[in-house]
């Protein structure tokens, strides 16, 4: 954010507790560096939030905005959804809100109960003209981040939680962009194709290395066979719209796809990625799409760690796709 | 939390809900803590959400009004923050209060602070008392912090709210002295002096212990008895609440439709058993996680 407001002037950054930093102190001294005219706090209204920087957006600035969680996301949802994502159809691009990105912490850390744990995105598959960018690592979030600012469509940027405490890489100090609406394949493999984003990237690393190596404990449930499957592992990065491209080059090799996701299976992106994909790779399927997902329950608190798809799970839909 | 106490929700049941074990009615450990709710005590379940709470205040208080053996008796209570009142459903609930109108008791609990964003960015104009005569709506503004002044705006709120079938709204002016949260270090934006200042100053509870004591009607020996009494009350509750077990780990899939249970949760539970069935004894994170549910995850095992 600190490049970008560097770079533009038009850029401002705004949010309910953006100016001492955030609650997750993702804007620290960004208001001290670029004074508290372009990095400000707004009273406590989502729904302003996002009307405001769509407001912003269409007089041509950089509107950079933040929902404090992607749980509170849903009062702004008519402003996203009928007027952000609908701008520039409805003007016949006259009017475009493409310099709007609204930021929001998401998914779950194991203790956040139905409104600090929920996966949203989902539910702005149907919002076409919308952009929605999930990013794995901190090197991810900021080469994403600022394509998502640059990019000339509205973004929802959705950060995984995890990202804010427990994940550390070097990140380049210079401005770099990651090009929105592709995927990245994270390993290569020919046997089965894991397909995520977000904070199951994490887990599904480990459900793979459980799978070749598995733990003295789970032996008898990995059959020999399996263990030296090539298994290849895509974070999908950009949800909406989707990498059909790269998931459907995959499955054909693979022949085998499981879906991992936090949110709940019905409605879920999962769902999507799965239809579009038999349609695409019908005769080339060897197993029918697992998907691996919260069930169809709010998130329950007490409940979270046999809610949200961890590690075990990931491993055991891997060996039923690789065995079906 | 003050309301329900005084109806007679207990510690037990504060330990219960805010460390989520199996006493837990309010939410059946499904919400985080601070999340109370009951119906033996009228109390609404409260959620995370803010400000979602004051249309449906609105709405509560016209079925107390149709409601022949509570119309002109009972009136609906709704608190929130100066800074909840930001949002667009404070504006809704009390413009619906006024105009349908229904008889809701609005309190704005007005403590300077939305965790760090202080009122002065939250409005411009004078406080939330002032919108209310844009709502056509009776209000008092009250200092939050004389108790007694506190009772006299609510009964005469309360007395009006029901006489004439609408909104009443209810500034208390305060100050936040804790920080917002325990993830929450308000002293990264807000001087120490600032609080520590207003605490020994103008402090709700020792201004009316004072007031009891100039009255001859309690002292410092009652005020430590009392005291004494009550921390231990807390802490056997506390420590009682604290070591008792989760709900049993079938209730995650409850309360979420009443009726025919939908075929995905039906079958979602079953694939949950055959996972807890398969791996729930050999895989230690799940085995020592199962040991946190009351009966331990037995329900799923055979
Ligand atoms: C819709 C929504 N947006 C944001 C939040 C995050 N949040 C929780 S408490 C809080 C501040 C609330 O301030 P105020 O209404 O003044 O109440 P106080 O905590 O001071 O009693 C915020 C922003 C939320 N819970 N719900
Ligand atoms: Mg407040």
């Amino acid at each position: 954010m600190s490049i970008a407001l560097m770079k533009d002037d038009l850029a401002v950054v705004f949010g309910e507790d953006v100016a001492f930093g955030g609650v997750f102190r993702c804007t620290m001294g960004l208001a001290e560096e670029f004074g508290r005219e372009r990095v400000f706090n707004t009273p406590l209204t989502e729904q302003g939030i996002a009307g405001f920087g769509i407001g912003l957006a269409s007089m041509g600035h950089t509107a950079i905005a933040e929902i404090q969680f992607a749980d509170y996301i849903f009062p702004a949802f008519d402003q996203i959804v009928n007027e952000a994502a609908k701008h520039r159809f409805r003007s016949g691009s006259q009017f475009d809100v493409g310099s709007l990105t609204i930021r929001c912490p998401t998914m779950s850390v194991g203790h956040g109960g139905l409104y600090h744990s929920q996966s949203p995105e989902g539910f702005f598959l149907g919002a076409s003209g919308l952009k929605v960018v999930i990013p794995r690592s901190p090197i991810q979030a900021k080469g994403l981040l600022l394509g998502a600012i640059r990019d000339p469509n509205p973004v929802i940027f959705m950060e995984p939680k995890i990202l804010y405490r427990s994940a550390v890489e070097q990140v380049p100090m210079d401005d770099y962009e990651i090009p929105l609406g592709k995927a990245e394949t994270l390993t290569r493999g020919s046997d089965l194709t894991v397909l995520t984003w977000g904070t199951p990237v994490y887990h599904c690393e480990t459900a793979l290395h459980m799978l070749s190596s598995p733990p003295e404990s789970l032996a008898k449930h990995i059959p020999a066979s399996v263990r030296s499957a090539k298994v290849e592992l895509i974070d999908l990065r950009t949800i909406l719209p989707w990498d059909v491209e790269t998931v459907t080059e995959s499955v054909r090799r693979t022949g085998r796809l499981v879906i991992v996701h936090e949110a709940s299976r019905t409605g879920g992106v999962g769902g999507e990625i799965a239809a579009e994909i038999q349609n695409r790779c019908f005769l080339k399927l060897n197993a029918p799409v697992k998907r691996v997902t919260g069930w169809d329950t709010p998130v329950p608190m007490q409940y979270e760690k046999f809610y949200i798809p961890d590690a075990l799970r990931i491993l055991d839909a891997m060996v039923e796709t690789l065995n079906y | 939390m003050g309301v329900l106490l005084w109806r007679g929700f207990d510690f037990d049941s504060v330990m219960a809900q805010c460390f989520g074990n199996y006493e837990d009615d309010c939410t059946k450990g499904k919400q985080m803590p601070v999340h109370f709710g009951s119906r033996k005590y009228h109390f609404h379940t409260i959620s995370s959400p803010l400000a979602t709470q004051i249309p449906q205040a609105a709405g509560v208080g016209f079925a107390l009004k149709r409601d022949p053996a509570r119309r002109g008796r009972n009136c609906a209570v709704v608190y929130f923050g100066e800074g909840a009142a930001s949002e667009g459903d404070f504006h809704a609930g009390m413009l619906l209060a006024s105009t349908v109108p229904s008889p809701t008791l609005f309190i704005a609990r007005n403590n300077g602070f939305a965790i760090s964003t202080p009122s002065s960015e939250q409005y411009h104009g004078d406080g939330i008392a002032a919108r209310g005569p844009g709502y056509g709506m009776h209000t008092i503004r009250v200092d939050g912090n004389d108790v007694l002044a506190v009772l006299g705006a609510v009964r005469e709120g309360r007395r009006l709210c029901i006489e004439e079938g609408r909104g009443v709204l209810i500034e208390a002016m305060t100050y936040r002295v804790g920080h917002h949260s325990t993830s929450d270090d308000s002293f990264a934006y807000r001087p120490r002096q600032e609080v520590e200042d207003r605490k020994r100053i103008d402090n709700p509870i020792s201004r009316f212990r004072l007031f009891l004591e100039s009255r001859g009607w309690w002292s410092a020996e009652d005020e430590e008895r009392y005291k004494e009494q009550v921390k231990k009350q807390i802490m056997q509750a506390f420590k009682r609440g604290e070591n008792l077990p989760r709900h049993e780990l079938k209730e995650m899939f409850t309360d979420v439709y009443s009726g025919e249970e939908p075929w995905t949760i039906t079958e979602q539970r079953e694939e949950l058993r055959t996972l807890l069935q398969k791996y729930g004894k050999s895989w230690e994170p799940w085995r020592s996680e199962l040991k946190k549910y009351k009966g331990e995850g037995s329900e799923f095992m055979s």
